[in-house]
């Protein structure tokens, strides 16, 4: 293997690694300050204690969120120094925005919240909780916006003299219309996750209350917790197919070729083009000609992707020979160019991504249904059907992120077809020239072997804490008496 | 003034903001156990930076995201030429934050004192590498015409910068102890003293010989007057951490780090990194930056949300203010075990 391909393997793997934690913190951090919200508003204890309870797990997450976010801000530099060189006009400022106006929020908030229980008057303690998810949610903006730019870079022109995309617009970079349906997309997806979540791990304790005493006093609590988060699965269950339906078919228009690929469709079909819901064939993609398709919905791709059932979809070869046209048949070292995306991976990961997250909505449904006025779940099954279905989202969400970015390639930048065509960058011309092959299999194994170990914690730590249920402590009484001891300590 | 010369400041404030705070973060982690011995005082050294190290942490990225924003090849030259040192201290930084959170999460001593290990492990390392990396900037290092680093590891393992990464430890050390100082009471707060009392004289030295050497090899003749402010500081520091008043000398220690960063950013100003390859390969704040528009755009947002983090922050210092002894360390939190209990039966 070589730089690149190292390069880009370590990119995968830190940044798949560093984006399943994410949506949990973005979305449970919110959902947090909405439980402390009620305990402030209702002053009922249960709420207080789902906050402790889901506010612990949230902590123990976001420690390996951030630490594992770190790499992310300074591996552009390191494998990938001629791609900062390139953007770094454009793409810096969303970053530099992120730090500075999201990141310090977070941090800042979240110490004050861990340790301020009894030091903050309680209203300004739920600011907060507050401020910090609203921290998480801005920071997700600028990294989605500065993500949208490399999708569909707007808002810059090429500098012939420098060799750089340079801005000339700040506010189309952070109003690209990529960004306008991502971020709504990721959002959703994020709280989906964090819904998934609060409910499954609420409806397992339920049953296993339940199970053991019809009137356990704590039934109450994790009915409320399950129908909460159902209720926010369900919503953000809606959005995210809204947003995603708009973001497909914004992506037909701006990267053709990721979409066709998407559908493994290989030639332009002479009708409407066809939804496959199961393909074969070769999988590498060097043969796209083998690929066959066994079971598809007629026209459905065509409606998806221009909202007319017998609309032109252009297939994978027609668009690589429309590729090869416009922006070069081979590399400077006359290397015929490879337009067409891996189609295994596009393909199927792009299929995972949607039947993975059809598991929450189907748990969500589920758990309205079996609480419906004021019954308590107790049946085993629905434990178990939790239980598998915690891990889906954030399966769903990798699956997500794995098919836009590689659906992207060859580029690390996508051409925009109706802005610049120098504005564009292949991967291969982006990865560090100072940067050997022995330096990035150092770092990729260190920082996979680093990340594994980390992992294995975090998840010990994770089921851990939810076998311990909801704690039963006393609220905090708020004072500013010296000698108390702290009521939370590391 | 000339956007880029506001940059060039700007990115020496986060740095100097990153330094003098996550510089006593490092300090007092590295000493967990010289002034904690045992748990109790471990944990009295740790949650004295338990509500803000993760905020002080920020200055760094957002130092890393204004330099890549500003200076996109200072960015890439830098970070793919220092690629290993910066690998380190990359993973000094994950592992130390998990460990932070979660070594009370369990309460076991051998859980607790593994991790007390790790976030003492990965102090010490930043607290040497970030020394080596400013001082190999400063010195120079080989760079190609096309702004490529064509050095490798062992380039930056050089007298002057080995130098470089000692100062920044013993800074960082006495930063720690004298944090530890004003922030503790009780016995924590004797021994914290003690290693105060050591260290100041011992950075006063080790900084001296850093400063006059960047400033007879490298500098140019205006930052001797940061020298003699760092000088002057280290001194006070020293003076002022004997006569017991660590508020002062916390701040006088404070001023010496200004006055490192201002050496280090003065001496190198009108490059960024220089070239000891061919000056004409050097990286300027001419050739390094990103256009004025950009650097305008940045300036708005750094004149409008530097302020308010400032404001923010400072409160929760403010919020956290006592001091703390082991008196005010309440009982364990954490679960017993990492193993899961005996199922009860359903």
């Amino acid at each position: 293997m070589d730089v690149l391909d190292l390069a880009r393997w370590q990119f995968g793997i830190t940044t798949v690694y560093h984006f399943v934690l994410v949506p949990l913190t973005i979305g449970l951090s919110t959902l947090v300050a909405i439980m402390q919200t009620a305990w402030n508003v209702t002053g009922k204890e249960k709420y207080y204690r789902l906050t402790k309870f889901y506010g612990k797990l949230l902590l123990i997450n976001f420690a390996l969120g951030i630490a594992t976010g770190i790499v992310q801000e300074f591996q552009f530099g390191m494998n990938w120094s001629e791609y900062s060189r390139f953007v770094g006009d454009v793409f810096g400022a969303p970053l530099a925005m992120e730090a500075l106006a999201a990141f310090f929020l977070e941090s800042t908030f979240l110490g004050l919240w861990i340790f301020g229980w009894d030091r903050l008057p309680r209203k300004i303690h739920l600011m907060t909780v507050w401020a910090f998810a609203i921290g998480s949610l801005l920071s997700a903006y600028f990294i989605i916006a500065a993500n949208s730019w490399m999708q569909h870079p707007v808002g810059a022109e090429y500098n012939p003299e420098t060799g750089r995309a340079e801005m000339t617009d700040i506010w189309a970079v952070l109003t690209n219309n990529t960004t306008l349906v991502a971020f709504p997309h990721v959002i959703a997806t994020a709280f989906l996750v964090a819904g998934t979540f609060v409910a499954g791990i609420a409806v397992w304790w339920m049953v296993r209350h339940s199970r053991q005493d019809k009137d356990h006093a704590d039934v109450p609590m994790y009915r409320t917790a399950a129908r909460f988060g159902a209720v926010v699965m369900l919503i953000s269950g809606a959005a995210v197919i809204i947003t995603g339906d708009e973001q497909a078919k914004l992506m037909f228009e701006q990267q053709p070729i990721k979409m066709a690929a998407a559908e493994a469709l290989i030639e332009t079909p002479d009708g409407p083009a066809p939804f496959s819901l199961l393909s074969i064939g070769n999988p590498a993609g060097d043969d796209p000609d083998s690929v066959q398709h066994v079971i598809e919905i007629p026209g459905l791709t065509s409606f998806l992707a221009t909202g007319d059932w017998n609309g032109e979809v252009l297939g994978v070869n027609d668009l690589q020979e429309i590729y090869a046209e416009r922006y070069g048949a081979t590399t400077p070292d006359g290397e015929e160019i490879e337009y067409r995306p891996n189609l295994l991976v596009t393909y199927w990961s792009f299929r995972l991504m949607i039947g993975l997250a059809a598991f929450s909505a189907a748990l969500s449904v589920a758990i309205l249904w079996f609480t419906r006025k004021g019954r308590a779940i107790d049946q085993p099954w629905m434990s178990k059907l939790a239980l598998v279905s915690l891990p889906m989202p954030f399966l769903a969400a990798s699956f997500g992120w794995i098919f836009t970015e590689m659906g992207r390639q060859p580029f690390v930048v996508a051409p925009n077809p109706t802005g610049s065509d120098q504005i564009m960058l292949m991967t291969m011309f982006g990865v560090s020239e100072a940067t050997s092959v022995a330096d990035v299999v150092i770092s990729l194994t260190t920082f996979t072997v680093v990340y594994s170990v980390l992992g294995v914690f975090w998840f010990l730590l994770m089921k851990r804490y939810v076998n311990e249920g909801a704690p039963n402590p006393e609220p905090e009484e708020v004072s500013t008496d010296p000698d108390r001891p702290l009521s939370f300590a590391y | 003034m000339e956007l880029t010369l506001v940059w060039f400041i700007l990115i020496a404030i986060l740095w100097t903001g990153y330094l003098v705070l996550e510089g006593f973060d490092f300090g007092v982690a590295m000493l967990l156990e010289k002034v904690g011995k045992g748990d109790k005082g471990r944990r009295v050294a740790l949650n004295t930076i338990g509500p803000v190290w993760d905020g002080n942490e920020v200055w760094l990225l957002t130092a890393g995201g204004a330099t890549f924003a500003a200076f996109p090849e200072w960015y890439a030259t830098l970070f793919s030429g220092f690629y290993l040192p910066l690998l380190l201290i990359l993973v000094a930084l994950i592992v130390r934050a998990c460990a932070i959170e979660w070594r009370g999460k369990i309460n076991n001593d051998v859980w607790r004192q593994r991790w007390d290990w790790v976030i003492m492990g990965s102090a010490w390392i930043p607290s040497i590498l970030w020394g080596v990396a400013f001082a190999n900037i400063v010195r120079g290092v080989p760079i190609d015409e096309s702004f490529t680093y064509t050095g490798s590891f062992w380039t930056l393992l050089n007298p002057y910068a080995l130098l470089g990464g000692a100062t920044t430890l013993a800074l960082f050390l006495s930063h720690g102890a004298i944090f530890l100082s004003l922030k503790t009471s009780g016995e924590v707060h004797e021994r914290a003293r003690a290693v105060a009392k050591t260290m100041a004289p011992i950075a006063l030295v080790i900084a001296a010989v850093f400063a006059i050497w960047t400033q007879i090899a490298y500098s140019v003749a205006w930052t001797w007057a940061a020298v003699a402010v760092a000088a002057v500081a280290l001194v006070l520091t020293w003076v002022w951490g004997n006569a017991g008043s660590y508020g002062k000398a916390f701040a006088a220690n404070a001023v010496a780090i200004v006055g490192a960063v201002v050496l280090i950013f003065g001496s190198l100003y009108p490059d960024v990194m220089p070239s000891t390859t061919d000056p004409a390969f050097s990286l300027t704040v001419d050739n390094a930056s990103s256009t004025d528009y950009t650097l305008t755009v940045m300036t708005w947002v750094a004149v409008i949300f530097v302020p308010i983090v400032l404001l923010y922050q400072g409160w929760s210092y403010w919020v956290f203010r006592r001091r703390l002894s082991t008196d005010h360390i309440p009982e364990h939190g954490g679960l017993p075990t990492l193993r899961m209990p005996k199922k009860v039966s359903q």
